[in-house]
């Protein structure tokens, strides 16, 4: 079979050329298409204004319950921390010697507290919460962060609607930012 | 003369016989083998005359006969030769082991031995359940399995990987190779182009990113140019020549040569491609880095031109003055190595390093300089320069303009001090 291989690469070169085409073939055919069901099973990533968060809604005091059964034996109590991250507290602190990093102090976006707890949180079964709890869990988190009334009721469109205090102050990479002089001798 | 497999069955039955004599513990194959082997090393610990003129233990009765080890592993003797990990973690679930630079040759990392970074431990894959979905701005959202993926055309290539975090720039700074740099690693990678990949299923106007997600208990997320993407980023079911060990994604992870180890996400799962990246909480309120200012560094990318000497490094001893061959590793996200140079008085004068062929593209690169220690205390160092002109900078430079809460990054110079007595220290510690 000597022209296979170069039949192959013939037509994988053919289909790149034309892959800008809306409806290009597959260059090798390989894969199957996924269904919409199928990707709206896995696609779980919620983008920073919100876009693909999930119906549902959940309020403060039930997230404090919510976090008082699944959280504060890793975040404290009140989402000092502990073995898991600090979550509450440190704005003002992200300039001084002793920066705490929290979801309040430094975080950009709310909705990525949503995808993050979600998606990855409690540690020890992760993707076990319900939608409604996440909401709630949310709201209480953001709430000990005085971002949210304790009345607050949580769900897409007002957690899309928050804006966090740390959101002005990510910067683009600028390195590289520091210079060696590279001296050889008698430095 | 008998086959040489009838042999080697009729001694794996001495043996055996031998260990059961011994009275070891049996629980099956493996144990056997372990068994063995460690009885062969208490018989030359206890052996005193094993040096000339006297003839060795290990030559008066036959070895450790095939098949006493179905998958090899490192002579008893290199028992201390493992991954470093801390003692005092808070916890093991989200955590890093480091590679031990110090005790490692030539450029490439064992399996074993490759650093570790999980974010909600390891998990255990069937590949016959795995899946990579690649869905988003594409003309044709695809479902591959791992069969699937092995069918493309393969390409295989040395890289080197680090974490972002390899050190910190806060005290107190480690003490040996490993404990500063360990979370380095370079292996051969084999798998497919991502380029290809994408192609299959056609990217559509407006694709920018890659969001990449893996199959772990973290559904670790990080979002990747396009440009990169289409580059040399990979796809990677095997390294050193052997599948994926669980540790570094198996069976499917992808590779993002000279980038920061987390985005090489591992377990890979989906692949959606997107205009704007997907601001996860790892790209944003972890792998961020934190300016005096209280400003941060978002999407901060590559690993820039950083090397260290391994040999002498921080625990080591110089047995005697005299000759002594400095080796050490550099590496550049940016691409090649063009240059190390080596300072023996403390930085007063540099000398340049051999570089140890091939050097290759975001792989380690090993250089070398010949020495002779005159016994005196000196303190040693090395600085890589990469092909884009980049020189490596102080620790001190670098503090000067990040500060010393910048967490990542950290491509420091890391002097070795060595005493009179040939003891080898960290110089800034």
């Amino acid at each position: 079979m000597p022209s296979r291989e170069s039949c192959i690469a013939a037509f994988a070169a053919f289909a790149f050329v034309c892959a800008t085409a809306a409806q290009a073939q597959s260059p090798y055919g390989i894969g199957r298409t996924a269904t919409p069901a199928e990707i709206a099973g896995w696609n779980i990533d919620i983008e920073r204004y919100g876009n693909n968060l999930p119906p549902g809604s959940g309020n403060v005091s039930h997230g404090r319950e919510v976090f008082d059964q699944q959280c504060a034996a890793c975040h404290g109590a009140k989402g000092e921390g502990g073995i898991g991250d600090q979550l509450v507290g440190g704005q003002g602190t992200l300039a001084t010697p002793k920066p705490e990093r929290t979801v309040g102090s430094y975080w950009p976006y709310a909705p990525t507290l949503f995808d993050y707890i979600r998606r990855a949180m409690p540690q020890n079964a992760p993707q076990s919460l319900s939608n409604d709890d996440v909401y709630a869990v949310s709201a209480y988190i953001l709430s000990l962060n005085g971002l949210l009334p304790a009345d607050a009721v949580l769900e897409a469109r007002t957690l899309s609607k928050i804006k966090m205090p740390n959101r002005r102050m990510f910067v683009d990479d600028p390195r590289p930012d520091v210079k060696n002089p590279a001296c050889m001798t008698g430095c | 003369m008998t086959e040489p497999t009838d042999i080697g069955e009729d001694l794996v039955v001495t043996s055996r016989r031998r260990f059961l004599r011994d009275g070891g513990a049996l629980v099956g194959g493996a144990v056997v083998a372990g068994g063995l082997t460690r009885s062969t090393a208490s018989v030359a610990k206890e052996s005193a005359g094993n040096l000339p003129p006297n003839v060795p233990e290990w030559m008066k009765t036959p070895g450790d006969p095939m098949g006493s080890q179905l998958y090899g592993t490192p002579s008893p003797f290199e028992k201390g030769v493992i991954k470093n990990i801390a003692k005092d973690l808070p916890q093991y679930l989200s955590a890093s082991g480091r590679t031990p630079l110090q005790d490692l040759d030539g450029v490439i990392t064992p399996n074993g031995l490759f650093y570790e970074r999980h974010h909600a431990g390891v998990p255990t894959i069937d590949p016959a359940q795995h899946r990579l979905m690649l869905h988003g701005l594409v003309d044709r959202p695809l479902i591959f399995t791992m069969d699937d993926i092995r069918r493309f055309p393969s390409e295989s290539h040395i890289y080197f990987l680090e974490c972002s975090g390899n050190p910190n720039y806060k005290k107190p700074y480690g003490k040996t190779a490993s404990d500063l740099v360990g979370l380095l690693s370079c292996a051969e990678w084999t798998g497919v182009s991502l380029k290809l990949v994408l192609q299959e299923a056609g990217l559509q106007a407006g694709a920018k990113w890659v969001v990449a997600e893996g199959a772990d208990a973290a559904a670790l997320t990080r979002s990747v140019p396009i440009e990169k993407c289409l580059d040399d980023a990979m796809l990677v079911y095997s390294q050193n020549g052997e599948r994926l060990r669980p540790q570094q994604g198996y069976p499917l992870r992808l590779l993002l040569p000279g980038f920061e180890g987390n985005m090489s996400v591992k377990w890979l799962r989906r692949l959606r491609v997107a205009s704007e990246p997907t601001y996860s909480r790892e790209e944003t309120s972890k792998y961020t880095d934190l300016m005096p200012d209280g400003s941060a560094r978002e999407f901060t990318f590559y690993m820039e031109a950083k090397s260290i000497i391994t040999r002498p490094s921080g625990g080591q001893r110089l047995s005697a003055p005299g000759f002594h061959e400095i080796s050490g590793i550099a590496w550049s996200g940016h691409g090649k190595i063009r240059r190390v140079e080596v300072s023996v008085d403390d930085g007063k004068n540099w000398l340049e390093a051999q570089l140890q062929e091939p050097v290759l593209t975001r792989a380690l690169t090993r250089f070398k300089l010949p020495w002779h220690w005159d016994g005196e205390p000196a303190v040693i160092q090395s600085r890589a320069i990469d092909e884009t002109g980049y020189d490596q900078p102080t620790l001190a430079e670098l503090l000067a303009v990040r500060g010393e809460n910048y967490y990542y990054h950290n491509n420091a110079i890391w002097p070795w001090r060595i005493a009179a007595g040939g003891e080898v220290t960290n110089a800034l510690a």
